[in-house]
């Protein structure tokens, strides 16, 4: 899909999980076992064959070019295009820009050369797997200035709160844009337009002093624009608070929703060289989701074990989220808790959340 | 480019003992250890060992392994002025003809050997699993100032009589080969790990190439020769663990030697991990109603019913009520409801339909389901289980 770039615009996504955002940015926490959010976007967009990408970071970005590198996993690791990430340099004295516009204005090069005329504009807090492809010809053909991506969310949840709705007409022309609560078409961030469009939007928008592009070029202009919304039915989860982000976790851990998300185009994620899971003779594992290198000797249920995650014998772990490489030593119990990397656990400490609210334990602690 | 040392990887074997898993598959590409295939030993070695130039001599089915292989990237031996060479018989101005041996195999490709001006060959064999550094056999080889170093590795004497055997002195130096002989006169075993000087293997490449009775191959033409010229041999003593996994019991038990809590091969060292082409799957999906133990379970299986002492390999689906023991299930096999599979190792993609039962709890006898066998065949399967 050479008429097609990929613009990941982290900019105005806040920090809001807790301790696990500490040190890294949202995009960059780990989802599902073995990937990071940031992951199911990019993946999206080369499964539609986008080979473009930037990645506009502003904070706490060090653990998120780890991951990425140049692009390797993704097959992004491309002589011509392929993934760039542009963290901030605003040392211009003359540049006016503002907000996220900023990143645009500084990184012109980037919608200049690359080849597609069309662009994908997207963030990382909204998992789906929406077909690129079809989003684009269903732009191309409405002859739209720009395409709303929204879900038609059945249960409205805390973390939709955050969200902005659309509502749409029959013809699939959005009638407005708004934030009434108990709206269900949730906005996924995510739309397509035709590049030189958005640039000539940025560039006047930055004259008249604006400092967002969604809400300044779009949202205020929408009696102005055509613009066309795409209605996106597959698996859907917003991870914009710890709330969120373990609901959203442990729903994984039933069939329907495990398959929606995995069964078809695979999801990329840095390459590790893992050996298979090991479960051992006194392993008792039922209703969880388990990486590879994890070796386990105690009992763990409904609960998701990232890559080489360590389960001691007599240890007890229910409702629970284990990210890499944490140590579980004999003996210990966790409930409801949510325990980022390289966390050690003492033989036979105690560790019991609230299945509402979970517990979380900042990386590389020791208890 | 001057290299100290060029590794030359055998592995055209077509691995008939393998039986079904290899016949459209070169031995080396065999699955092994719910991830792995057995090529990745030997490159992953090559690439901790800081031997950045390997050729690797293919010739039965090729493809998978060429594929597989690729620039080799996953085992970092995509390197400028090295890395990874897949190096398939080829015509030249004076015929064509297969690869009649390994020390043919070898032979026809002195030229690519020669660009590295290498000191010293090593030659691998793509068919035995085992961590080895490379580097500690080259200081040995180095400080005997030997022409040749052969690995060994101590076998039992019952076992002594399958394998390429060496007599040493007391200094290691050896003086004689015996292949597979009735009466061992020692239990020292070649590993097929030789590392030679190369001005004397080209030489000796060379002359062998002139007898028209020879088999062409390193244990039975060329070691021979050398011992017979008088030339400096060594065993260099590997005491680590090694499985030639050339018949489908020995790959069974190599599999099931991963299963004890702590393994002779141990895989999971940080500093010297085994690469391979990652298939890029979710984390398994352990069912409510799943009970494992004593297993190894890889990224993409989804798990209900239990799983007893055995492998899976990546995107197995093992349905509600089925048994698995004693068993491999390579890639994304699809297991239906109320299986029983005892003692199997079951090739990949075959469908199995519900309330199939595979072997018997038992028996000593190690069965392989492949798709020649009627009941489980890939398409036989997907008919049964819409049924």
């Amino acid at each position: 899909m050479k008429d097609l770039i990929g613009v990941i615009n982290l900019d105005d996504e806040l920090d809001q999980l807790n301790e696990l955002t500490y040190f890294r940015c949202g995009a960059a926490v780990p989802f599902a076992g073995r990937y990071r959010l940031i992951d199911f976007v990019l993946s999206n967009m080369t499964n539609a064959g986008i080979v473009d990408i930037a990645l506009f970071v502003r904070r706490k970005y060090r653990s998120l070019m780890d991951h990425l590198g140049e692009g390797k996993s993704w097959d992004l690791d491309r002589n011509h295009g392929g993934l760039f990430i542009l963290p901030p340099d605003w040392n211009d004295p003359t540049d006016i820009s503002l907000g996220d516009l900023q990143h645009v204005h500084n990184n012109l090069d980037f919608f200049y050369r690359s080849s597609g005329s069309c662009m994908v504009h997207s963030g990382s807090r909204h998992i789906s797997k929406v077909n690129l492809r079809e989003v684009y010809k269903q732009h191309k053909e409405s002859g739209a200035d720009i395409t709303l991506v929204y879900k038609p969310v059945a249960e409205l949840r805390p973390e939709h709160e955050a969200c902005l709705r659309i509502e749409a007409d029959e013809q699939g022309q959005v009638t407005d844009i708004h934030h009434e609560l108990n709206h269900p078409n949730v906005y996924m961030e995510l739309f397509i337009m035709d590049k030189y469009k958005y640039l000539e939007l940025v560039k006047d928008c930055i004259a008249h002093g604006k400092s967002q592009f969604f809400r300044d070029a779009i949202q205020e202009n929408r009696d102005r624009l055509k613009i066309g919304a795409y209605r996106y039915t597959g698996y859907h989860a917003v991870i914009n608070s710890v709330e969120s982000y373990f609901a959203n976790s442990m729903e994984l851990l039933q069939r329907e929703p495990y398959e929606d998300l995995f069964r078809e185009n695979p999801i990329r994620t840095k390459i590790k060289y893992e050996v298979p899971a090991k479960y051992l003779e006194q392993a008792d594992v039922r209703g969880s989701l388990v990486a590879n290198g994890c070796m386990i000797a105690g009992q763990v249920e409904n609960s998701i074990l990232f890559r080489g995650v360590q389960v001691g014998k007599g240890a007890r772990i229910s409702n629970s989220i284990l990210m890499q490489k944490c140590i579980i030593e004999e003996n210990a119990v966790i409930e409801n808790v949510i325990m980022d990397k390289d966390v050690h656990l003492s033989r036979g400490v105690t560790l019991v959340g609230d299945s509402r609210k979970p517990f979380v334990i900042a990386k590389s602690s020791h208890i | 480019m001057k290299k100290e040392v060029v590794a030359m990887l055998l592995a055209g074997g077509q691995g008939k003992r393998l039986k079904g898993l290899t016949r459209s598959l070169a031995k080396p590409a065999v699955y092994f250890g719910g991830t792995y295939r057995i090529i990745d030993f030997p490159l992953s070695n090559c690439t901790h060992s800081g031997i950045d130039t390997v050729g690797v001599l293919t010739q039965y089915e090729p493809l998978v392994l060429h594929s597989y292989i690729g620039v080799g990237s996953d085992w970092d031996l995509d390197r400028r002025g090295g890395g990874v060479y897949v190096l398939p018989p080829h015509e030249r101005e004076d015929g064509s003809s297969w690869y009649q041996g390994t020390a043919d195999a070898i032979y026809r490709n002195l030229n690519f050997i020669e660009q590295f001006d290498p000191e010293h060959v090593l030659v691998l064999s793509g068919d035995h699993i085992y961590k080895m550094d490379y580097n500690e056999m080259l200081r040995f080889h180095k400080e005997k100032d030997s022409d040749c170093t052969i690995s060994v590795i101590d076998v039992t004497v019952q076992e002594a009589t399958r394998f390429g055997i060496l007599n040493t002195r007391e200094d290691l130096s050896i003086y004689e080969f015996e292949e597979k002989p009735q009466a061992p006169k020692s239990t020292l075993a070649s590993m097929g790990i030789y590392l030679f000087k190369w001005d004397v293997l080209k030489r000796f490449l060379i002359e062998d190439k002139k007898i028209e009775t020879s088999s062409y191959d390193f244990g039975k033409d060329i070691i021979p020769l050398l011992l017979a010229n008088q030339k400096k041999l060594y065993a260099y003593p590997f005491d680590g663990y090694w499985k030639d996994v050339g018949t489908i019991q020995s790959l069974w038990q190599a599999n099931m030697d991963l299963l004890c809590e702590e393994p002779e091969l141990n895989l999971n060292d940080p500093f010297w991990r085994i690469y391979t082409k990652s298939p890029n799957q979710p984390a398994e999906f352990i069912a409510p109603d799943a009970k494992l133990s004593n297993c190894m379970i890889n990224e993409g299986c989804v798990v209900h019913g239990e799983v007893k002492h055995s492998i899976l390999f990546y995107g197995v689906e093992v349905g509600e009520g089925s048994v698995i023991k004693d068993s491999v299930i390579h890639p994304k096999v699809k297991i239906g409801r109320n299986v029983r599979i005892y003692k199997a190792i079951v090739n990949e993609n075959m469908v199995i339909p519900d309330g199939t039962v595979i072997g018997s709890e038992d028996s000593d006898e190690i069965v392989l389901v492949n798709s020649d066998d009627p009941a489980v065949s890939p398409e036989a399967g997907r008919e049964a289980m819409k049924r």
